[in-house]
């Protein structure tokens, strides 16, 4: 089993009455809600979690992409995975990842995926996603109705620039490019890992079989309800005589560990009401733009997880619903093993995507969650899966060959001229 | 009279109505929304004119969608329609993105319109002026977009939301389509370049728009006669975006008086 410490970097502010006054979190939120040097301290605080993950000998840390929106403060994650490579050592850069089709050129994604890749010494795992309709069709302006070809055929020309040994020219619908000749080119060859993150829609089921791509199933949903989405992952693999190797999918799943499970309710339900009832308030009208969705998967029944209908299926949650219908795994650390061992072996699931900030979580719970369940749980849950091969996880430079960055034992001055030392390589040591 | 013709061998297949049998021909294009059926002033229109209203690739039980990406490939598509179906000029009557893609046909080849009515037709962008976002809007929001009176029995029928799940389902996918088709013209904002190709129209032309269109506001059919020449204005009044729904005589009497005049 492997796990990825994965962050979505809310903004922890907003109001009370956010849900009442505004119409969403996404897209037309107003920006006056935003305040820069508020920002300024949160991402210390978010790559300081992350750091702190790695240090905790988490297997992943993931970051992803999306635009306008009060929840994920990332418009750009690979500047956040670029920050990690200085100051981690052993985690996995899991960058879910770059909505390739927004791109323009999408060559960029392969220039910068491989920069890096070779910054990270080969620890880069590249995600594909569609993208979210708030994201491509709302905020970046893509016509819904060509969305998916534009997005395949960034695929192919991203794939094409990695695997090839000559310059080639790439004449496309969308992109047309006389000198695809990719410099830098990644460490891992021919490519680093490839995951597609998906919201349920039927085509990425076929996508990720055909290309033996890890599926990736980014729920706030928990994995009760996840399992619909898996189930539809796992048939088509069966269907096309794929192994059902649980390391080809990866979940994402709230988990929250405290002391007992009474601690926990106190510690993290005024987080979840936040998470849940600000972070997840979504316009309907930007849910599922017409064309973002094909009249397959819509027919499915795959809805989108933003929007009325999915908050309706929320109204009212107490924080026993939450942890019963699965949204959140939390409680003691005895409970929280027994939960996700359940939930895993349920999904048939062999990346597990942690997301332990929640909402407003202050850094001290976040630090609290992400020790517990490092030294409390993990462990316990290594012996997952291990007849099976990870085969979608990097492979990385041998230690020795690896560069790192120079100490940092300078002395900063600080605005009030008294010294202050560094504390970051402090801090990773003290933790390991 | 329901018909399907095939275009280019079947490339296309494209279903059609048709009303009347004699008179000149005329050529009738939908807007983003589709013909749904009750369509009576094109009957009204079928007893002075031969008229055609095929519905868009996409729209209906017409194929051949992917075969389109723009107001080029669509105003060509139509250029190949009317050879097929033996009228290669035709008075040409086109709402909303219907008027946007009359407005292409038009211009792109001076010969193709006898004479060309644009009813509230979408195409340009005013920053003052911003039109509303269509495709975001909710089910129940989009009677007082498209609407004078949106509690007027038309209105009512024309945007009722079924009760029953498997009827509501029907009607989000057939929205979902037809809205999808019509993104490749009108997302995320309707104009695709139609203000440089606007001044090769030739043909007469009028604008007509319903005076309280809360969609595409009146003050942009100053961007079509400003550009066509000699093009002319009438706004009918009691009438929103969806103006030969709400007040069916005044746009049949309109179009007569033009086409006839």
């Amino acid at each position: 089993m492997k796990f990825t410490w994965f962050h979505l970097m809310p903004y922890r502010f907003l109001p009370e009455d956010f849900k009442e006054k505004y119409r969403s979190v996404w897209v037309d939120i107003p920006r006056n809600l935003y305040d820069p040097k508020v920002g300024h301290r949160l991402y210390n605080d978010y790559l300081d979690q992350l750091e702190y993950a790695d240090a905790m000998g988490y297997d992943g840390l993931g970051v992803n992409e999306h635009h306008q929106n009060a929840y994920g403060m990332m418009p750009s994650p690979n500047l956040m995975a670029a920050s990690l490579t200085r100051r981690t050592r052993n985690a996995n850069l899991v960058v879910l990842g770059n909505s390739i089709a927004l791109y323009n050129p999408p060559i960029r994604v392969a220039e910068e995926f491989a920069m890096l890749d070779v910054m990270s010494g080969g620890r880069l795992i590249a995600g594909f996603p569609v993208g979210t309709s708030m994201d491509d069709n709302f905020c970046y302006g893509a016509v819904p109705a060509t969305l998916r070809e534009k997005y395949y055929e960034a695929h192919d020309l991203i794939v094409k620039a990695w695997k090839e040994r000559e310059m080639f020219s790439f004449n496309g619908k969308y992109t047309q490019l006389r000198y695809v000749n990719l410099w830098p080119r990644p460490i891992q060859q021919p490519h680093p890992p490839i995951w597609i993150p998906g919201g349920g829609s039927v085509e990425t089921y076929d996508f990720c079989a055909d290309h033996d791509y890890q599926y990736s199933f980014l729920s706030y949903f928990g994995y009760i309800a996840g399992k619909k989405v898996a189930d539809g992952y796992w048939e088509v693999m069966s269907k096309k005589g794929k192994e059902m190797n649980p390391y080809s999918m990866g979940f994402a799943q709230v988990v929250a560990v405290s002391e007992t499970d009474k601690q926990a309710e106190k510690d993290y339900a005024p987080h979840m009401d936040y998470f849940y009832n600000r972070c997840l308030h979504v316009y309907q009208g930007f849910a599922d733009a017409p064309g973002y969705r094909t009249v397959k998967t819509i027919k499915a029944g795959m809805l989108g997880q933003v929007g009325d209908r999915a908050a309706m299926r929320r109204e009212g949650l107490s924080w026993n619903d939450f942890v019963e219908q699965g949204y959140v795994i939390a409680g003691s650390p005895q409970t929280v093993r027994e939960r996700l061992r359940e939930a895993m072996k349920m999904l048939n699931c062999g990346h597990l995507m942690l997301l332990m900030q929640i909402g407003s979580m202050p850094p001290e719970l976040v630090r609290k969650n992400t020790q517990l369940f490092a030294t409390e749980v993990m462990p316990f849950m290594r012996d997952l899966w291990s007849d099976f091969e990870d085969r979608w996880s990097p492979k990385r430079l041998p230690q020795n060959e690896i560069a790192t960055p120079a100490a940092v034992h300078f002395e900063s001055k600080t605005t009030n001229g008294t010294a202050a030392r560094s504390g970051v390589s402090q801090e990773v040591r003290s933790a390991k | 009279m329901n018909t399907t013709v095939k275009v280019l061998n079947g490339k296309f297949s494209i279903e059609m109505q048709t009303f009347g049998s004699g008179g000149e021909p005329l050529l009738y294009l939908h807007g983003a929304g589709g013909n749904t059926g009750i369509e009576g002033f094109l009957e009204e229109l079928g007893k002075d004119f031969k008229v055609y209203a095929p519905h868009f690739p996409g729209y209906g039980e017409s194929t051949g969608n992917e075969h389109i990406d723009d107001v080029i490939d669509a105003a060509l598509f139509y250029h190949q329609l009317m050879d097929e179906l033996g009228i290669p000029a035709a008075n040409i009557v086109g709402h909303s993105m219907g008027g946007m893609l009359a407005a292409e046909i038009a211009a792109l080849d001076v010969h193709r319109a006898k004479k060309l009515l644009l009813a509230s037709p979408a195409g340009f962008w005013l920053d003052a002026n911003p039109i509303p976002d269509f495709f975001a809007a909710q089910l129940d929001e989009i009677g007082a977009l498209l609407f004078h009176d949106p509690k007027s029995p038309m209105a009512q029928m024309m945007t009722a939301i079924p009760e029953d799940f498997k009827a509501l389902e029907t009607m989000y996918v057939e929205r979902v389509k037809r809205l999808a088709t019509a993104s490749k013209f009108l997302w995320p904002i309707p104009d695709r370049g139609l203000k440089k190709r606007a001044y090769r129209i030739q043909s007469p032309t009028l604008v007509v728009w319903g005076e309280s269109d809360r969609l595409i506001p009146p003050v942009y059919a100053r961007e079509f006669t400003s550009r066509i020449k000699g093009s002319k204005l009438e706004t009918i009044k009691q009438a929103g975006h969806m103006l030969m729904y709400e007040q069916p005589e005044a746009f049949v009497k309109t179009v007569r008086n033009f086409i006839k005049g």
